[in-house]
């Protein structure tokens, strides 16, 4: 696979060019909170920023969409029939993020093209954009992308891989997108990648953190459902919902109605199932009524039932935002270390609440 | 305060052998710098979990309603006593339900504060006779920890528990030279123009995640407003008009109930501090009806009864 | 790239009242683009999202059968926001339509076989299409012994009565219908709750039997033993399961049930299926 040499003195030059044909976005701080925003003209992105506060979910997937409009005037013909909106599809790239944040990208996606329905909204997006990333040669200490499937070199789901040399990027060229972008910004210098291997190998070895996850597909799963050790982790749990919203491979939405006078939009929120109101029944009834089980379904679904559904190992990327944001401390390391050594023999199968 | 911790464990393991508690709620140690997780222990020997220091600024009240158990041990300093209080008059517990083990308080660090005035990832935070010290891959900082406490405890005047069944240390002086309401008459201050600045400022970084609802020990209504669809009041989108309806609501729900003990402000991933707006509803309360909530389990809040001579100017 | 969010408009064609306290009503859709019913072929089982712009979406299982041509029907019962809003629709309004969304029943396994049908209340309505299509002349040969229990709280809450009658004068299908109390001196037919009822007059399950049931909770967990008396198997058990939904389309992650997704993998389970999940629906 192609490398590339990009001198750090090309770079601004490189992005002023890409901004003809591509809308940029980037990591960057905003009133001292790092994020994902859209690049202005001359800005570029952030190098010194490790970990954004929000994933970039948001740029395939943002907080709040428009997905249909409809008009309840009625004298007006279409009243009551649901249209599409207008949408910016224009291709666009994202420059620098890490390979835990791509490789999400490509969890999300095997749900929201699940081989029977194909989300627009989401795809066209996804479709749309060029993923450049930046290798991390220093890890936080929260990061556990190495036992979680992904690692600091990780390329899944990456066109472009770039990795500080210094003065120097080297660029490793994945995909024909990749190479598109690469041409466009007129870095074509080839290179040699070793120094990207060394790299790689001294950044896994940095990464100190871990999740646990080698028994979680053979284990019951109504052994793990049952088991007594929710209660304790779940109680300190305040079902705020950071966790899901800082976690780029959580993809729960919500479709709302909203309507302005006569004319009114069907959109979608960005939900999450530690709200109480999540699966309550118009009956009243609702399926997951206490805390412990809004808990124990998020662990179960991030690191069993994905296992069990798609066999690609479990639904997280080892970023660590949760660990970081969580305000009572509740840690997946901690929980997948109880959930990978439940003894399930001592199981009995009549299954508790 | 490590005093504090042997204490409160030796106190937690008395109440459980004697069982005169069903279980105790408290604080061990957490797995990020700065962090304790609330935890509950039910045996004897689960109470060397228990730890206290500077960073259990989470509200434990807010564990205490809607519990099966029939007799509940809590640690609780001077902020979570009066939401103690507050509970028992409100009915969502019994005085008889709980034995409060009060923590005399010596103020919260304020975790994002440290963090914006280092440079790095912290890896440690400890703490050492008033000075705190934060280790770094780069090196170690040390602030005063009257620098970096969490700006509610700074001006603080209720540090003792109002109530308590045991204690876990001698009662501390309380401040008197503070001014707690200095914040909100700056914006009290400010023109209008500026106040709608402001508030649109503050609350601009809102993802409606509700951790302050969730964290705050008052927030217990089993549908809160924001949830209800028939009718629907609040929209849940990033639409700036019902973030701002959230909090403003919120705030209300909070008037003269609030004791400041900044849960909210701690929870919030976006570092929002909202404490501004129940806080001016507290000075509110204050000023028109001379009530401070939870300070005593003898008198009614301000907004559950009248009295003859409260300010009548808006009647016109 | 095709939207499965965007719902196909339909006309309300009539509006039919079928219980006495006025909760539950038949609504007969027609689509406003003919090539949209085409989109729309769909099996007896599945559901459909019902899309009232500015209020919601509700999912509702189909009770018109894929052998009736020109419409289709849902029988709602008035619970919520959008439900409400759409039994105060009158005939003429435009609305739209999602789907068909789901599993069927799962008929080429149920090709040859005896069928027992047992329904409660108003989760009759898949079970109509269900019936409507085997006892369709082009598809009654395919099955064996058909048996249908469906029981309500009272005469007046029966869905489908005109046809509930038709039905039980016919000689391919053997109908039990009851309720759970009256005290109407004309009611011709059987008293007492579903499950007894079921003990009572469905055949015996074997290899060559399946039973289809859909009910509320309470009848389902009252039923389940006599079925397994009766001796079906618990992959000879067929239920069809509700939870709250959005997209219908396995995306907003809302209805899991374990690794299942109730509007994609399901709604229609085995009972076998349902044991090894956890019981959180």
């Amino acid at each position: 696979m192609k490398v590339i040499k990009i001198d750090k003195a090309q770079w601004t030059k490189g992005l002023d060019a890409l901004r003809e044909g591509y809308r940029l976005y980037g990591p960057v701080k905003e009133k001292e909170i790092a994020c994902f925003r859209e690049l202005a003209d001359g800005q570029t992105p952030d190098s010194e920023i490790k970990n954004t506060r929000l994933s970039p979910k948001s740029l395939v997937f943002p907080q709040s969409e428009a997905m249909m409009a409809y008009s309840l005037d009625k004298n007006d013909d279409e009243q009551g029939i649901c249209k599409e909106v207008p949408k910016d599809y224009s291709p666009r790239a994202v420059l620098g993020i890490r390979p835990c944040d791509a490789k999400a990208m490509v969890l999300v996606r095997m749900n929201f093209d699940n081989g029977d329905y194909r989300d627009p909204y989401w795809l066209n997006l996804y479709e749309a954009t060029t993923f450049v990333g930046m290798a991390c040669d220093n890890p936080c200490s929260t990061c556990f992308c190495t036992t979680a499937g992904c690692g600091p070199y990780h390329e899944e789901g990456l066109d472009l891989l770039l990795s500080d040399q210094g003065d120097h990027y080297l660029a490793k060229v994945l995909s024909d997108k990749g190479q598109a972008l690469a041409q466009k910004a007129g870095w074509t210098t080839e290179a040699d990648g070793q120094p990207m291997e060394s790299g790689k190998a001294t950044a896994e070895g940095k990464i100190t953190a871990a999740v646990e996850t080698d028994r979680l597909r053979a284990l019951d799963t109504l052994a793990l459902h049952g088991a007594d050790f929710w209660e304790d982790i779940s109680f300190s749990c305040i079902n705020c919902g950071t966790c899901t919203f800082v976690c780029p491979t959580c993809w729960c939405f919500d479709i709302q109605d909203e309507v302005y006078g006569k004319k009114g939009v069907r959109m979608r929120n960005w939900d999450s199932c530690m709200f109480p109101i999540f699966t309550v029944h118009t009956t009243g009834h609702n399926p997951r009524d206490t805390k412990l089980q809004r808990l124990r379904q998020r662990f179960m679904h991030k690191l069993k039932y994905f296992v069990d559904k798609y066999d690609k190992g479990i639904m997280c990327v080892g970023c660590g935002r949760c660990v970081q944001q969580c305000p009572v401390n509740i840690d997946i390391r901690k929980v997948s270390h109880a959930m990978n050594s439940l003894d399930a023999e001592n199981f009995c199968a009549v299954q508790g609440k | 305060m490590t005093a504090y911790t042997e204490k409160i464990r030796e106190i937690a393991q008395r109440l459980l052998k004697e069982c005169k508690v069903e279980m105790v709620i408290g604080f061990r140690a957490g797995t990020m710098p700065m962090m304790n997780e609330p935890c509950f222990i039910r045996k004897p020997d689960q109470a060397d979990q228990l730890v206290w220091d500077s960073n259990c600024g989470i509200n434990l009240a807010n564990y205490l309603t809607n519990r099966k158990e029939g007799k509940i041990g809590i640690v609780a300093k001077g902020c979570d006593s009066r939401n103690i209080v507050n509970h028992i008059l409100e009915n969502k517990i019994q005085r008889d339900q709980v034995v409060v083990i009060g923590v005399p308080c010596l103020g919260m660090i304020d975790k994002r504060k440290i963090t914006r005035e280092t440079e790095g990832e912290i890896l440690a935070v400890t703490e050492t006779d008033g000075k705190v010290s934060v280790q770094t891959a780069g090196g170690e900082t040390t602030f005063d920890k009257a620098d970096v406490l969490q700006s509610n405890c700074r001006v603080c005047t209720h540090r003792n528990p109002v109530i308590h069944d045991e204690m876990a240390g001698d009662p501390v002086a309380e401040q008197t030279d503070v001014d707690p309401y200095a914040d909100v008459k700056a914006i009290e201050a400010m023109s209008t123009e500026d106040k709608w600045n402001f508030f649109d400022e503050l609350l601009s970084p809102c993802i409606r995640c509700y951790a302050c609802r969730n964290a705050c020990p008052l927030c217990y209504c089993p549908t809160c407003f924001v949830d209800e669809s028939k009718p629907q009041w609040v929209g849940k989108s990033q639409d700036p008009l019902d973030i701002r309806t959230f909090h403003f609501l919120r705030a209300y729900h909070c008037a003269g109930r609030c004791t400041d003990c900044g849960a909210c402000e701690r929870a919030c991933p976006v570092g929002i501090n909202m404490r501004v707006l129940t806080k001016k509803l507290n000075k509110d309360c204050l000023e028109q009806y001379g009530w401070e909530a939870g300070l005593s389990l003898d008198s009614r809040p301000a907004l559950d009864i009248y009295n003859p001579n409260d300010p009548d100017e808006f009647i016109k | 790239m095709e939207n499965p969010y965007l719902p196909y408009p339909v006309r309300i064609d009539d509006i039919i009242v079928e219980s006495e306290d006025r909760s539950l009503k038949t609504f007969k859709f027609v689509f406003l683009n003919p090539e949209d019913e085409k989109k729309f072929a769909y099996s007896a089982g599945q559901f459909a999202e019902l899309s009232i712009a500015g209020k919601g979406e509700i999912p509702i299982g189909i009770a018109s059968s894929p052998v009736e041509k020109g419409f289709i029907k849902f029988t709602v019962n008035k619970a919520g926001l959008v439900t409400s809003h759409l039994h105060n629709m009158t005939v003429g309004d435009i609305m739209g339509v999602r789907g068909p969304l789901g599993n069927s029943y799962p008929w080429k396994q149920l090709e040859g076989k005896n069928v027992l049908i047992v329904g409660g209340g108003f989760a009759f309505t898949t079970l109509r299409s269900s019936i409507i299509y085997m006892l369709d002349p082009a598809n009654r040969s395919k099955f064996g012994d058909i048996t249908v229990v469906y029981g309500a709280r009272s005469p007046g809450m029966l869905l489908y009565k005109d046809e509930l009658v038709e039905w039980e004068k016919r000689d391919d299908i053997n109908m039990h219908i009851t309720v759970d109390g009256t005290d109407d001196p004309d009611w011709k037919y059987n008293v007492g709750f579903v499950p007894p009822i079921t003990e009572q007059k469905a055949p015996q399950g074997d290899a060559d039997s399946y039973a289809i049931v859909c009910g509320p909770p309470i009848m389902i967990k009252f039923t389940q033993p006599v079925l397994e008396k009766l001796g079906y198997d618990h992959d000879h058990i067929i239920l069809s399961l509700e939870n709250r939904m959005k997209c219908g389309i396995g995306m907003c992650g809302r209805c899991g049930i374990g690794r299942e997704l109730v509007c994609k993998d399901g709604p229609v389970f085995t009972l076998n299926q349902i044991n090894q999940t956890p019981r959180e629906y």
